[in-house]
């Protein structure tokens, strides 16, 4: 057992961690600039990252991308594109519910339903709960053969890992701002870090964080290496926590930022946002977690 | 990246089972006989080959990657033997710390289960203060004589020496004043007083008091005035849920609720979850540990980890079951303490906060 990442692992999450950190929207202000977002997009393109799963990589590596540009805020198409791919459908998006989530600039959507998948033809993608991924409705579903058994599962349990990165990542950002401003906003002549109170909220807020880091990172090796099963059970387990945790995260951060975190200016809610709506994408309960089996 | 085992980690768990399906008839059946039979239990794990993996050999340890500790939890919760001694920080203390002949005379004795040992730290008025203990050790010839009142002092019933902080120096800065030693801990001049806990068990903490207790020169730990670099090692290590080894409980006590039947509720569908996130954090946290990062305030997470983790599965114990049955409604009792014992969960953010997240608190 070593469930090290390796070096090639390390060196993708730090280089979409530069892109995200050299691209992504650095305040909520720059959400506008098209100019931005349109070298984002020339970029992200030309990683090649959305067609990870085509080309062989695993589900490790698409959660470790899915983290960082969570993390970054990352404002064109990655976790929809990911998934259609997956699909075997390189260039669409994945559509869940009626929308397709991730749909900045995609015309083409891809729905699993079971194992059946079906193609759509996607409306004009638009901005709503979340500011940084823009969502479009669905049409008629077109069907496009179908996945066997084991193969539709192991999509599925995909599916949760990545939206489960994307929410760890969005509140590692929402978790960092907070530690940030925790260390320069002063009261009482002191920086409010200092204070207990405030101190061990971050604190609690890290624990979540490294027991989300740890969760994924087996659930996402699971996808392609447990059975089906295993990696689908994995994928809840992983999605639950981080979600849970992620929302205590980035209420903590709202609140150690205190009235301007209550503001639009103040990024905490961009990550609060993108965090509630990939929960809501594949949503696991508690009700759906298997008890005593392991 | 590979959770899974290696050819020579299952073979090792293939081994361990074989063992286990010996040992299941002679299982301590009540809490009195797992007590009663810890030194044996201790004892023969390590005979078998199978306590101790981390070690080095010349002490009577395997010399293995610290991944076969989890091995051993994991099986061993798995057919409900009783856990794994947990003496790994004692060990890495006097490893970290002591001299070769202090070593070489006590280390075997201690992995082996031979020689039985407890921890006396805290004091009735040092408890997250620790520094601010008042035992005091006075040199008297090639001796030092021990007074004092040391609590939660875990095991000191059954223990044949302690492992004993006590001030050595009255005028230099607090921290520097206390010195380590290893105190026999059958002599005149202690006295126990075992502490009845609110699960009703008396065995696990007591209370000890020194009263002209003496201890050879020579049995102190390095040098005087070098107990708090070592006091920090320990508790330092008495953090980490690899090394606690409770990840495999906590899953035993949720697979025996789910085993009960019933409705299953959230707090037991929630307590699932967490303990899976334990266990996957214990293999992160090792996993790392090859590459020779040493835990130092990483080890405050762990244990909040752990203790958050703990504390769930106590409240599905009440969820599910209520008062009712009487053994996992001690469990649930028991999970209170963990989150005091070892350093309290305000003194782990106090770390967390202070020398992760340098907030300067």
């Amino acid at each position: 057992m070593d469930v090290r990442l390796t070096s090639e692992q390390q060196q993708l999450r730090d280089a979409a961690a530069k892109l995200a950190d050299d691209l992504g929207p650095g305040a909520v202000g720059e959400l506008d600039d098209g100019d931005r977002v349109a070298r984002l997009e020339k970029t992200v393109a030309a990683t090649g990252w959305r067609s990870l799963r085509s080309d062989g990589a695993s589900g490790v590596e698409v959660a470790l991308v899915a983290e960082e540009f969570g993390r970054g805020l990352v404002d064109v198409p990655f976790l929809g594109p990911a998934l259609a791919d997956d699909l075997g459908h390189a260039g669409a998006t994945i559509v869940v519910g009626g929308i397709a989530p991730d749909a900045r600039g995609l015309a083409e959507g891809v729905v699993l339903d079971g194992a059946a998948v079906g193609t759509v033809s996607l409306g004009e993608a638009a901005p709503g709960v979340d500011l940084t991924r823009w969502q479009a409705a669905a049409g008629e579903v077109t069907p496009a053969g179908a996945l066997d058994d084991e193969k539709a599962q192991r999509a599925q349990a995909l599916a949760l890992v990545v939206t489960a990165a994307d929410i760890l990542g969005a509140a590692r950002g929402a978790f960092d701002l907070a530690c940030d401003y925790a260390k320069v906003r002063e009261q009482y002549g002191k920086a409010i870090g200092s204070y207990q109170a405030v101190a061990h909220l971050l604190a609690e807020s890290l624990v979540l964080i490294e027991g989300s880091v740890s969760i994924l990172r087996y659930a996402a090796w699971a996808v392609d290496e447990e059975e089906p099963g295993v990696a689908l059970e994995a994928a809840r387990v992983a999605k639950v926590y981080c979600a849970r945790s992620a929302h205590t995260i980035c209420e903590t951060s709202i609140q150690v930022h205190g009235g301007i975190g209550n503001t639009w200016e103040c990024a905490a809610h961009v990550y609060l946002r993108r965090v509630l709506v990939s929960t809501g994408l594949w949503p696991v309960s508690l009700k759906e977690i298997s008890v005593g089996l392991s | 990246m590979d959770f899974r085992d290696s050819a020579q980690e299952l073979a090792f768990r293939e081994r361990l089972r074989a063992w286990l399906t010996e040992q299941a008839p002679n299982f301590p059946k009540s809490t009195e006989e797992y007590w009663a039979r810890q030194g044996e239990w201790h004892q023969s794990l390590h005979a078998a080959g199978f306590f101790g993996a981390t070690w080095p050999k010349e002490f009577g340890g395997l010399e293995l990657p610290p991944v076969y500790d989890v091995i051993v939890d994991e099986e061993l919760a798995r057919v409900g033997a009783p856990p794994r001694p947990s003496l790994g920080y004692l060990v890495t203390g006097l490893g970290r710390h002591a001299s070769k002949e202090v070593q070489q005379r006590f280390l075997p004795g201690m992995i082996d289960g031979t020689e039985r040992w407890c921890q006396g730290f805290s004091e009735p008025g040092a408890g997250s203060d620790l520094a601010s203990l008042t035992t005091t050790a006075t040199l008297d010839g090639d001796e030092y004589v021990i007074n004092g009142h040391k609590i939660w002092t875990s095991y000191s019933d059954v223990a044949d020496w302690c492992l004993l902080l006590a001030r050595t120096d009255k005028d230099v800065k607090r921290h520097k004043g206390i010195s380590a030693f290893l105190v026999n801990m059958h002599q005149p001049g202690i006295e126990q007083r075992p502490l009845k806990m609110i699960n009703g068990v008396s065995n696990e903490f007591g209370q000890v008091l020194f009263d002209g207790a003496r201890v050879p020169a020579s049995q102190m730990v390095g040098n005087p005035g070098d107990g708090w670099a070592l006091a920090m090692t320990v508790v330092g290590h008495e953090r980490e849920p690899s090394t606690l080894g409770y990840a495999a409980r906590y899953e035993k006590t949720v697979n025996q609720l789910a085993r009960k039947g019933g409705e299953r509720g959230d707090e037991l569908a929630w307590a699932t979850v967490q303990v899976q996130v334990l266990r996957q954090h214990v293999r992160r946290r090792l996993s790392e540990q090859l590459d020779g990062i040493s835990h130092g305030p990483e080890g405050s997470i762990d244990k909040l980890l752990m203790t958050w983790v703990e504390q769930s599965v106590g409240h599905a114990v009440l969820a599910q079951t209520g008062t009712t049955d009487a053994d996992l409604f001690n469990t649930y009792l028991y999970s209170r303490s963990q989150s005091v014992m070892g350093g309290t969960s305000q003194i782990q953010k106090n770390i967390i906060a202070g020398r992760i997240l340098r907030m300067a608190v």
